[in-house]
């Protein structure tokens, strides 16, 4: 009888036959593996390895003291306020969208669809434009708002809105992928199994749903904190109050402080290293997840295949 | 009696998918809703579980009317085709889903998933997962996780369309065993009218949103209501004969047509059953070669070509044929004992009418 192992080997070279058939030439590979690699390593690592060279050029002291700078960490505290406050209401809004468009049918549909991906189209500046025409001074509902004493362009809410404004695509868009694919069958096996509506949510579509939706908030999260365009327009750049990270970079950068434009690029880098690290983290958990699923199936002696009909005692 | 269905219908826009059906379930009953795909049988499913709302019509479930009722109060269980188990959750988990939304206890709930797991031989795969298990495992889950509750009726959409076909037969006689055994009023729909016929205690055929007959396995194949039944149900030689001088006609087969007029076309039909083989090329009235021997099983059909190229499907155990010395090529002739004039497709059917085998209506015989 032929092992485990030797039918795995026969498996894997009759892959490696078919695969030799369709694949390209050797040296083809190694061009298209250099030009991939190359292209990433002279646009992506080497700036980021560039950005800490710079930051830390002057030493670790001018690098600390750029950092405690009394706007810098004013800015970190801005950044992270409008993430706090971003990050959920987006969360709620993608899986709201997301359910709509999973599981009902409906007129617009199509157009709501769309319509999610409009921040992604259009460009963030245009974005931030938006609010200040809706809410600035000389916008339509600027008089109304100062004679009500509520600020909101060049003032935390502006910032949170065209933060909101940019990232909401992120969770939705993945949460839509995951809940499509899942179907509303589950959902309706736990309604005829007695669950309420809320129950139901809570046990069953949540969980389904769970990677993706964490993977969309990391995404959401990366880029509520590094929000450029929409957040320049509606800020105002008063230092210290309305300065967020990337608005506090590029400010020290025209005023050529170079330590310190890189000290607080670092730090935005830092974070960015952190999504990154946090997605592959996911990325790891659910194929983990899928292989132990696969070993389990093919482990001999556990072969799940035959129903054995002595349970029902006779 | 468990399940009662007035004037059922069901639009989907301009679509009807149910049309006016009604019967009733009794309690403890194996019923089987069949009918080809497309209709309404799913439909009819979900609305006694409370998925879809009907149109038009009143449901009821062991006498009370359930329309305005939602689906977590009518104490279904309900088996999804594709199993719909819950994928994060282990086997365990999803037995015991329905109990704990209802607020059972923890140790009630322990003890009724064990009794679930023994009763359907699912124990030790309580840590599994759903894609951890076989078709025949997963369809297994499902139908503990839709027992646990105590449902009043167990309704299952296509039990075994997605499993193959050796585990098909083993799941059918398991299903029986099962309904035996627990004794809960149970529909399922199937597209398969042998799975029908084995399985369930009464059928309920559905056409086009139609129901078309009710009955037990026995009275649908030998008393169908209609065309459309007879030819669902087992195979049905169909001839469209002319007649001429009270006799119709169609290639050599002639049959007894008292009372139409010269000229009339009259389409008749009859089961393969009725079509009796000698290996003794003139022992009965028509000649034949055996074009085809098809094996189902035990049974086998033999398809009979007349000179005149016509096709007569013939229906006999392995033994006859063996002892008969039948083959492939071989002339043989037969004669057919009984058959029905089918009129319109949804027109009822008159009785069937015998010939014997030695009958001297004929005309000018061969």
């Amino acid at each position: 009888m032929k092992t485990k192992s030797d039918t795995d080997l026969i498996r894997r070279a009759q892959a490696r036959r078919l695969h030799r058939g369709i694949e390209e030439p050797r040296w083809v590979q190694w061009l298209l593996i250099g030009v991939a690699g190359g292209f990433v390593g002279v646009f992506l690592v080497l700036p980021l390895i560039n950005v800490f060279v710079q930051a830390l050029g002057r030493g670790v002291r001018a690098y600390w003291k750029a950092v405690i700078e009394p706007d810098t960490l004013a800015a970190v505290k801005l950044t992270l306020q409008v993430a706090a406050i971003t990050v959920p209401l987006n969360t709620v809004f993608g899986l709201v969208a997301a359910w709509v468009i999973a599981k009902f049918e409906f007129r617009g549909k199509a157009l709501l669809n769309t319509l999610i991906d409009l921040p992604f189209a259009v460009s963030p500046v245009v974005g931030g434009l938006m609010f200040v025409i809706l809410f600035g001074t000389h916008g339509y509902l600027g008089p109304w708002l100062q004679q009500h004493h509520i600020q909101i362009i060049f003032a935390l809410p502006g910032i949170v809105l065209a933060t909101v404004f940019v990232t909401f695509p992120f969770v939705a868009r993945e949460v839509v992928a995951v809940m499509q694919a899942s179907g509303t069958e589950q959902e309706q096996a736990a309604l005829t199994l007695g669950a309420s509506g809320w129950q139901t949510f809570w046990r069953v579509t949540l969980p389904n749903v769970k990677w993706g939706l964490l993977y969309g908030v990391v995404l959401c999260n990366a880029r509520a904190m590094g929000e450029f365009g929409a957040v320049s327009v509606v800020s105002g750049h008063i230092a210290g109050r309305t300065d967020t990270l990337p608005l506090r970079v590029d400010k020290l950068y025209h005023d050529y402080n170079t330590t310190g434009a890189f000290a607080v690029a670092s730090l935005l880098a830092v974070l960015a290293l952190v999504t990154l690290l946090l997605k592959t983290l996911l990325e790891w958990h659910q194929e983990r997840q899928f292989q132990r699923a696969q070993q389990v199936v093919t482990e001999p002696g556990l072969e799940p295949s035959r129903p054995q009909p002595t349970g029902v005692p006779v | 009696m468990s399940i009662e269905l007035r004037n059922v219908s069901k639009s989907f826009g301009e679509v009807t998918a149910v049309n006016r059906v009604s019967f009733t379930v009794q309690e403890g009953e194996l019923l089987a809703l069949l009918g080809p795909s497309g209709c309404g049988k799913t439909t009819v499913l979900r609305m006694i579980a409370g998925l879809e709302v009907p149109t038009e019509g009143d449901i009821f479930i062991r006498g009370q009317r359930v329309n305005d009722i939602p689906v977590q109060k009518r104490n279904i269980g309900f088996v999804f085709q594709s199993y719909a188990l819950f994928k994060n959750m282990n086997v365990f988990k999803n037995i015991a889903f329905g109990l704990k939304v209802k607020g059972w206890r923890r140790r009630a709930i322990q003890d009724r998933v064990h009794e679930l797991l023994e009763l359907l031989g699912l124990q030790g795969l309580e840590r599994r997962y759903p894609h951890q298990l076989s078709g025949g495992q997963r369809q297994r889950v499902a139908i503990a996780r839709a027992l646990a509750p105590k449902p009043s009726v167990l309704l299952l959409d296509e039990p075994f369309g997605a499993v193959d076909a050796r585990i098909r037969q083993e799941l059918r006689e398991w299903l029986v065993r099962l309904h035996t055994e627990l004794n809960v009023t149970t529909l399922f729909v199937t597209h398969d009218q042998e799975e029908a016929m084995e399985v369930s205690s009464r059928i309920v055929i559905l056409s086009r949103g139609n129901l078309e007959q009710i009955g037990t396995p026995r009275e649908v194949y030998e008393e169908p209501a209609n065309e459309f039944v007879a030819r669902f149900i087992g195979v049905l030689n169909v001839m469209e004969l002319t007649v001429k001088n009270g006799v119709g006609r169609a290639g050599e087969l002639e049959f007894p047509a008292p009372g139409w007029k010269d000229g009339a076309t009259i389409r008749i039909g009859f089961r393969p059953f009725a079509v009796h083989v000698s290996a003794d090329p003139t022992q009965y009235r028509y000649r034949a070669t055996i074009r085809h021997t098809f094996f189902l099983g035990v049974m086998l059909r033999v398809e009979l070509e007349l000179p005149s190229g016509l096709i007569v499907r013939a229906r006999m155990s392995k033994e006859t044929y063996t002892q008969l010395g039948l083959a492939e090529g071989k002339e043989v002739s037969f004669y057919i004992s009984g058959y029905r004039i089918l009129s319109d497709e949804k027109a009822s059917l008159p009785p069937e009418i015998p010939i014997a085998p030695g009958d001297t209506w004929m005309g000018e015989g061969i």
